[in-house]
């Protein structure tokens, strides 16, 4: 059947089961626009930035495991997209970014809005495109569709001139390749079995690549057959629930203290999905000194790339676990595991009361509606969040780790929401707020339930908290002391307004809040000077971990 | 620091040299030489890179570009394989150097292929030592200008690049 290229990329999303995509419409996107207003069939929510696209779509493949779609127009609406598109790269999120470019008379000729965006997006993607002829413009887009979802996830950009969005060709609908999970090579599996069978205090890490692989229940039976006690990196949280004995809680630069402990006692590390950042790892010549490592991951150039492994698998989580299990025999002694509970109810005793904006956190947990999703920016409240609030479930907590992207938390909660209908629990701080507040916005448009916690200290939390520890509290530029009164703010954009000052306003504001199914912006004043403890500063072993405030 | 050289077989598509050396930039490694050119199938070209580094950057360079959709298969070149570059040389003559240069190009066999009054251009091919060599024999002659292709590489016997397997279909 002859179809525009507009309408064929329309039909390619379809075969690919989007029903929904974020996007904000421009010159060379016209015809992309009008082919989703004649079809009639997806959703697509505007949001007030690109950026708010890409992050939205983010959030809607992280708390769905679907891939995540966002389009933009030429030149600064694809140039927009650039950190989100970023983000969802270094987190491994799949997600197919959708730009238009000028016509092929004016390419190459810096005509208006005109930006070579698959070269600027390069390095932050797995691979883009760029299509210059309506007959490959389908094969591309499922092209796309397969190189994000499959092996180690991530950002494809397609780049459509505006001609070809134009121009006919003949279209046929196709079903979408799904790749299967590959098996394993078993002499990796036996050999990582045998090296486990000889430990006796083995160590399991989680990271990012157990919620790709869907692999929640593997690194479960894992866990309780080694009788091993479980760290998760700030992107593994929820892929091992939080109430689980064996639950060490986050490990790294702000993990707890007995996941530092347990990580240096271990004597086998057994690594789930992660590549050994410079934020848990922290100094990866001694990280794992002397210890037996085991790796499991899809991406090759991970394993001994941070951190040199002993043993490998690569390959699919789920798929290697399942392979794994089987070879393993059920755990004899319990020594290693009591003694790390036993570090942990000390841990737990030692723990000084919590300051209000923790507070806010764990009663935010207790009292958010059963069925939610957290999303955060970057910053302190991000690892409180991740310290305190309790993930039982994978796909609940949207984060940026890799990038770090302060601004990423609002899109992603728009994209949250809409991916999973569920109630989204926003938390921020009032310097990532403020730098993509205007999709306040668009979760009023859409009736959005997202309860925004902002943490406002009036300063940069977590710049202010090193320039205290590494920079003799000259406080440069983070006591911002925004004037902003938030609750009329909120009130401006249509939305409620809410305001926690003390320790007594936390339940009943919170209560409020969340019986709200439309956005909700809660003001907590909290003070600047609240920290993120534990710490261990960068580059440095676990034994220094810093649990009291020191300067 | 050791030479390493790699073989690839990537599309033959517009933008795969950029995705390569933009790779190569970012993860800061140092390459000696890279040479593209066609095969006998059009749908790929074969690259080939001379890296300078040591045993990590050689496994991370062949796993990162391995990653990249482009690039199909991927080889490191054992010493044993045959090495090739091709050297042309633009020599300053006159009447009373022009016969050692000739006889000097006999004994590297190369070929003259352009003489003029105060120029003579010579073509060799061979490993790169033996043109190291012929360029140092030629130097106090004064070398006006020299262009080397990079090498490029090839395995003995019948096992061939394209009989890999494609890392990105067995994950």
């Amino acid at each position: 059947m002859k179809k525009i290229g507009a309408e064929i990329l329309i039909n390619c999303l379809k075969e690919q089961g989007v029903d929904t995509v974020f996007g904000y419409p421009g010159g060379t996107v016209l015809d992309i626009y009008d082919a989703l207003y004649r079809d009639g069939n997806i959703r697509h929510v505007i949001t007030s930035h690109e950026q708010g696209a890409a992050h939205a779509a983010d959030g809607y493949a992280r708390s769905t495991g679907k891939v995540g779609v966002c389009i933009a127009t030429s030149g600064p609406g694809a140039t927009n997209l650039v950190t989100g598109i970023a983000t969802a790269f270094m987190d491994s999120i799949p997600l197919v970014a959708i730009t238009g470019n000028v016509g092929i008379q004016m390419l190459g000729r810096d005509s208006f809005q005109e930006i070579d965006i698959t070269c600027i997006t390069m390095p932050i993607t797995k691979h883009n495109f760029i299509v210059k002829d309506v007959n490959e413009l389908a094969d591309v887009v499922r092209e796309a569709f397969l190189i994000a979802n499959s092996g180690r996830k991530g950002p494809v950009l397609i780049d459509i001139l505006k001609n070809v969005q134009i121009a006919e060709a003949d279209y046929e609908e196709a079903i979408p390749v799904k790749k299967a999970r590959k098996p394993v090579a078993k002499e990796a599996v036996e050999s990582a079995a045998e090296a486990i069978a000889k430990s006796t205090r083995p160590l399991i890490m989680v990271g990012g690549g157990t919620v790709a692989s869907e692999a929640a229940e593997e690194v479960r039976l894992l866990a309780e057959k080694l009788n091993a006690p479980v760290a998760c990196t700030l992107m593994g949280l929820g892929a091992f629930p939080a109430s689980h004995p064996l639950f060490l809680g986050m490990m790294g630069m702000h993990g707890t203290a007995t996941a530092a402990k347990a990580c240096m006692e271990s004597d086998c590390i057994i690594a789930v999905g992660t590549r050994f950042s410079d934020r848990v790892a922290l100094n990866r010549d001694r990280f794992a000194k002397d210890k037996t490592v085991v790796q499991i991951d899809i991406d090759d150039s991970e394993i001994n790339k941070n951190v040199p492994v002993t043993h490998s698998v690569l390959g699919d989580v789920k798929e290697s676990l399942k392979t794994l299990l089987p070879l393993l025999a059920d755990a004899k002694s319990h020594a290693f595991a009591d003694k790390v509970s036993a570090w942990k109810k000390e841990e737990a005793k030692k723990a000084k009361m919590p300051e209000l904006g923790h507070k806010i956190i764990m009663e935010a947990a207790r009292l958010a509606p059963k069925e939610h999703v957290v999303c955060t920016d970057v910053g302190q409240h991000q690892m409180w969040t991740a310290q305190y609030f309790p993930f039982e479930k994978p796909r609940t907590l949207c984060t940026s780790g890799g990038l770090g992207t302060m601004g990423y938390g609002f899109g992603a909660s728009i994209g949250a929401a809409i991916g999973t209908g569920k109630h989204v629990v926003f938390i921020t701080g009032d310097g990532s707020f403020n730098m993509n507040l205007n999709e306040l916005s668009t979760a009023v448009t859409n009736k959005l339930p997202i309860t925004i916690l902002l943490m406002n200290n009036h300063a940069l939390g977590m710049v202010r908290q090193w320039q205290k520890i590494f920079y003799g509290r000259r406080f440069s530029q983070t006591n911002v002391q925004k004037q902003t009164d938030y609750v009329k703010f909120a009130e401006s954009f249509g939305a409620v307004g809410l305001k926690i000052e003390k320790e007594e306003d936390i339940v009943p504001v919170l209560t409020k809040a969340f019986s709200i199914q439309e956005p909700v912006l809660v003001d907590c004043r909290i003070s600047e000077d609240e920290n993120v403890l534990p710490m261990i500063k960068p580059g440095q072993t676990y034994d220094t971990i810093m649990t009291e405030w020191e300067e | 620091m050791n030479h390493y050289t790699i073989s690839a077989l990537v599309s033959n598509k517009s933008g795969v040299l950029t995705r390569v050396s933009a790779l190569f930039a970012r993860r800061g490694y140092n390459i000696d030489s890279l040479s593209v050119c066609a095969t006998e199938d059009e749908a790929y070209s074969r690259m080939t890179i001379v890296l300078n580094g040591d045993d990590y950057i050689l496994g991370q360079m062949m796993k990162q570009m391995d990653k990249l959709i482009d690039v199909k298969k991927i080889q490191y070149v054992k010493d044993d394989a045959v090495f090739r570059e091709l050297l042309l040389i633009k020599v300053k003559t006159d009447s009373t150097t022009r016969s050692e240069i000739h006889e000097l190009s006999q004994i590297f066999r190369a070929n003259i292929v352009d003489v003029s009054n105060e120029a003579t251009i010579l073509e060799l091919t061979g490993k790169p030592i033996k043109l190291d060599g012929f360029v140092n024999m030629l130097r106090p002659y004064g070398i006006l200008e020299l262009a080397r292709t990079g090498v490029t590489a090839i395995s003995r016997g019948t096992a061939c690049i394209k009989d890999l397997a494609d890392y990105k279909e067995l994950i």
